[in-house]
């Protein structure tokens, strides 16, 4: 056990190092995934069938290939096309678009359950396109989106292994090298599987933490202290 | 603009003059369901006019036309010496930009038969709101206004509370405020106490009586409650299967029709209470 | 030149073919594995067997809670020192198998549920024993209710059978890669990998969610 320790401790560093780089793509590739999944969830509501077209073709490439696919052609082939990516860049734009894609499914559902009694009211209000989703839809669709945002959220961090074939060294690089230099294959995968358990259930309580905020501010939040303004003017029998 | 209690009115407010809403010859059709044929009929500046009649007899239709939340398939609806979906310009008629249907719009409201107050607002913000946003009101100006509206409509006190924290009489309370906080030219009322329990539906409507008192708002009001819009109406129009049966002073309609049609409906829902 | 047609239709037998042998035959076997052994999760768990029922619910949640790639990683290394080696193909088809069988267990899980509770009262009404019960009457209906589900997971284990490549079984990615390497160049093998994954796919989606419109969801 001791003489194990000792040829485990010099590895800590690396491993935090490639701790660092797994939330950092996560961070990323979610960022980017939720620009597009907004992006393209609207899109997909266009009034236009040339947008919708549009929206839907991205959605479904996107969806319909696999992800580490899209990486490597990101990264190995577009330098053909002369555009060549950062390992970094490549892996948080190959989440952003394969996971973006899938978001704006959940953006696009979302949208289309606020019930359409709300989208009425802004149209006897007289407001326009823009105000109403920002002002009434979006916040509404937004709690809606919170729980499969969450599920997706956790697939990206389950898919960031992915990014070591493309020389990024992250939790699952380090564990290669681990197993390479040092054998015990059991304890590194172990432990790479647990570091992976413990940012999982992070993303989870943050997420859920996030859905009741949300919540709150479609109105189960306590009353403040009212005005006080004396008896109501008009109507009998109304209950307070 | 005369302004008249309930009990006295008895005829048009004002004369003929240009009519602030104008159907001519509309037409709307849901699939294979021709809801309304031709229709024509005209409301003066100041009128109220109760639509009555069985449902499917289109009218919720022609509110919500009018509120522009359908589009006619034929014919044209006016406002205010308007047309809502098209342009005259040169002598020729076209359809109208998005701009122009907004900027008529405007001079209408709509109170729901379920409220629809926007959740994530706190009540005042829910009156706010529009005015702010549309008629590009001051934030200030706007809260002092709708703070008057719901005083008068008796909840001042829940300003910053939460619609879903309301019942649904104060939620319709509400919904009023709001509409009247864009100061419409015509207020269009779907069935707006249908969806209340039995004793939230007095205060709504004694809230719809001073609005009508007080102002000389022209209201259009689709409903069931028969002693309200004896009380409000100068007119009363009875429709079936898209056609205005019968129509005239509320005193009229209620107690002497003329058409067999409008005294069976008026049975049977009499017979309901 | 950034696209030549002849290479690419010189290499496109080799990538079919590791398309057949590896990529479909390990998604295949691989759903198989899930859907058969999720099924018995979701009993276990749902008839609420002792012991087993809390473990495998803790191993179901660990599982979809770590990267699949992880644990191929981890069957493909630490299984040898158990004794078990397997091949690599084989090895792959028990991660993929294993990992889906926890989201089918979910899967199932719904399905059961949705069953009118009506159903199982009819059957004790009957004296039905529950074998029978479970096999003629709930399951049918419960399957038939989540088939698109378990569709859309088929689908998904689909796209993901590269991470094979990652523990040496030459797939069809895999495949692609190294003829790649050779005189680095990319641009036809990967791009037609992605559109084999692409014309696989992309059909497949479509008619699951006919089937779905047709089951009325």
């Amino acid at each position: 056990m001791d003489d194990f320790l000792t040829d485990f401790t010099p590895w800590l560093d690396d491993l935090l190092g490639g701790l660092w780089i797994t939330v950092l793509v996560t961070v990323l590739g979610a960022v980017g995934a939720l620009v597009i999944a907004f992006a393209f969830g609207l899109l997909a509501r266009a009034k236009g069938r040339l947008p919708r077209f549009v929206a839907r073709v991205f959605i479904e490439f996107f969806r319909g290939t696999s992800l580490l696919v899209q990486l490597w052609w990101l990264f190995f082939v577009m330098p053909n096309f002369g555009w060549t990516l950062e390992p970094m860049a490549a892996g948080a734009v190959a989440f952003s678009l394969n996971f973006g894609a899938y978001g704006a499914e959940v953006v696009r559902g979302a949208i289309n359950a606020v019930p359409k009694a709300q989208w009425e009211a802004t149209v006897a209000l007289n407001l326009t396109p823009y105000q109403r989703m920002r002002r009434v839809i979006l916040p509404q669709a937004v709690v809606g989106m919170i729980p499969p945002f969450g599920n997706l959220l956790i697939q990206l961090l389950k898919s960031t292994p992915l990014v070591y074939t493309i020389t990024i060294i992250d939790v699952t690089a380090v564990t290669q090298s681990f197993r390479a230099a040092e054998g015990n294959e059991f304890f590194i995968f172990t432990l790479s599987l647990l570091v992976y358990l413990a940012l999982a259930y992070l993303i989870t309580l943050g997420m859920n933490l996030l859905e009741r905020r949300a919540k709150a501010a479609l109105g189960q939040r306590e009353e403040r202290r009212p005005l006080f303004r004396g008896r109501d003017k008009v109507g009998a029998g109304e209950l307070v | 603009m005369a302004t008249e209690t309930a009990l006295e009115s008895a005829a048009v407010p004002a004369p003929p003059g240009q009519p602030i809403i104008r159907f001519d010859k509309v037409v709307k059709r849901f699939g294979d369901n021709v809801v309304l044929r031709e229709l024509d009929f005209e409301v003066q500046p100041g009128e109220r006019v109760t639509l009555i009649g069985p449902s499917g007899s289109g009218k919720t239709t022609i509110l919500r036309l009018l509120m522009t939340l359908e589009r006619p398939n034929g014919g044209s609806i006016w406002v205010d010496g308007e047309p809502l979906w098209e342009v005259a310009e040169n002598g020729k008629i076209r359809t109208g930009s998005e701009k122009h249907l907004r900027r008529v719009r405007k001079k209408i409201g709509m109170v729901f038969q379920q409220f629809n107050l926007f959740p994530n607002m706190s009540v005042l913000r829910n009156v706010t709101e529009a005015p702010v946003r549309v008629l590009g009101m001051h934030q200030d100006e706007a809260d002092q206004k709708a703070r008057d509206l719901l005083d008068r409509v008796g909840l001042l006190e829940k300003a910053d509370a939460r619609p879903t924290q309301l019942s649904g009489g104060q939620q319709q309370r509400v919904a009023i405020a709001r509409a009247l906080a864009m100061e419409p030219k015509v207020l269009l009322l779907d069935e707006v106490t249908s969806a209340l329990d039995p004793e939230l539906v007095a205060g709504v409507l004694d809230v719809l009586r001073e609005v009508a008192e007080t102002t000389d708002i022209t209201m259009l009001i689709v409903t069931h409650e028969m002693h309200f819009a004896r009380d409000v109406s100068h007119r009363v129009m009875m429709f079936d299967e898209g056609q205005v049966v019968e129509q005239g002073p509320p005193e009229k309609i209620f107690t002497a029709p003329d058409h067999e049609r409008t005294q069976s409906f008026l049975q049977a829902v009499v017979e309901q209470r | 030149m950034i696209w030549d047609w002849q290479y690419a239709f010189d290499i496109l037998p080799d990538l079919l073919y590791a398309f057949v042998r590896f990529t479909l035959v390990a998604t295949v076997l691989g759903s198989l594995l899930g859907a058969t052994l999720g099924l018995v999760f979701a009993i276990i768990r749902r008839v609420r067997v002792p012991v087993l029922a809390p473990l495998v619910g803790a191993f179901i949640e660990f599982i979809r809670s770590t990267p699949l790639l992880v644990q191929l990683f981890f069957l493909f290394y630490v299984m040898p020192l158990a004794g078990l080696t397997l091949s690599a193909l084989t090895t792959g088809v028990i991660g993929l198998g294993v990992h889906y069988a926890c989201y089918y267990a979910e899967v199932y899980r719904a399905g059961i549920d949705g069953v009118p509770k009506g159903q199982w009262e009819a059957c004790r009404a009957l004296s039905l024993p529950p074998r029978y019960t479970w096999q003629k009457v709930i399951l049918p209906q419960a399957i038939r209710k989540v088939l698109p589900a378990l569709g859309n997971y088929a689908i998904s284990m689909f796209k993901e059978t590269p991470f094979l490549a990652l523990i040496t079984v030459p797939e069809m990615v895999q495949q692609a890669q190294s003829i790649g390497a050779i005189g680095f160049r990319y641009v036809e093998p990967i791009t037609l990998a992605g559109l084999i994954f692409l014309a696989a796919s992309y059909p497949t989606a479509i008619a699951l969610r006919r089937l779905e419109t047709r089951l009325g969801h």
